[in-house]
């Protein structure tokens, strides 16, 4: 079948057998390949792989797009053209396979709990010394108090440790979704406490 | 900007967002949308657009996505 056929038909070929089916699966199976390719190739930076290394990964995303669509297939409703629903399984596979890489080479340390990093996460001023001890000792504060375990689990390795989200979700064998919320409800919690202690304003910065 | 303004807005949520499911499961179509008008993809699906916001994952698989939607052509039967 031909790539640029109705939606439809992608669905009965792939959910379909025999050869029209095949050639439905090698050629979605192809263009997910080259999609997933040039996506890592978009994301070299996250990476800094390249070659057969680079390809490999590309094949292993394709891949895994390939089973989640036809695992999915019944659930294509047609808002979309095929292609770019497709194409999304393999943007959530690449951005998997690049937090799975993260750890083979990861750029801290994390056996350590380094506050003084937070500063220059948020863009502080490395001259203004008091400013930035107030900051860690208001938000430590609050991350200390007002944060579960959990959270407060998340809150170090996100923003202290700098951990992709993605990479993380692959270390704690979690979904990116369970991640957020995590991290969602612990911001919240944050900033209620940072605005009961004054350090924030409804919206805007009320000190130091 | 100062420090405590980038905090104060990485803490800062919006109780419409989504989460990182919601904007998956329509990210195909908010993806054709938003090549086509980016600010009418946001109209159509709000907490999306602050889910989007707020989560580099999900806007980076959405410009991966936008990429190859923009590569290919995005008119009826583009790829």
């Amino acid at each position: 079948m031909r790539a640029a056929e109705p939606p439809d038909e992608w669905v009965a070929a792939l959910g379909g057998d025999g050869a029209h089916r095949d050639d439905a699966v090698a050629r979605l199976h192809g263009a997910l390949v080259r999609v997933a390719r040039s996506e890592l190739h978009r994301r070299h930076g996250q990476l800094n792989v390249s070659g057969p290394e680079l390809d490999d990964l590309a094949h292993q995303a394709a891949a895994d797009a390939m089973l989640a669509i036809m695992a999915r297939l019944d659930q294509f409703r047609g808002e979309s053209r095929f292609t770019t629903w497709a194409y999304k399984f393999v943007m959530f596979e690449v951005s998997a396979k690049v937090g799975r890489h993260f750890w083979r080479t990861p750029p801290i340390s994390l056996s350590a709990e380094d506050w003084d990093r937070l500063p220059d996460r948020f863009g502080f001023d490395p001259a203004g010394a008091s400013e930035r001890r107030d900051f860690i000792r208001a938000v430590r504060r609050a991350v200390d108090e007002d944060l579960t375990e959990h959270q407060r689990r998340i809150f170090v390795l996100l923003v202290l440790d700098g951990v992709p989200l993605d990479a993380l979700a692959e270390k704690l064998s979690t979904s990116r979704n369970a991640i957020y919320k995590v991290m969602f409800d612990a911001r919240r919690k944050l900033r209620a406490s940072l605005v009961a202690d004054g350090y924030l304003d409804d919206g805007s910065v009320r000190r130091p | 900007m100062n420090g405590w303004s980038a905090f104060e807005r990485f803490l800062r949520t919006d109780p419409s967002d989504v989460g990182c499911g919601g904007a998956m499961e329509v990210m195909d179509v908010y993806a054709e949308l938003a090549v086509a008008d980016r600010p009418a993809a946001e109209r159509r699906y709000p907490g999306v657009a602050a889910h989007l916001r707020a989560c580099d994952p999900c806007s980076e698989d959405l410009e991966g996505l936008m990429t190859v939607i923009r590569a290919n052509g995005h008119g009826p039967g583009g790829i």
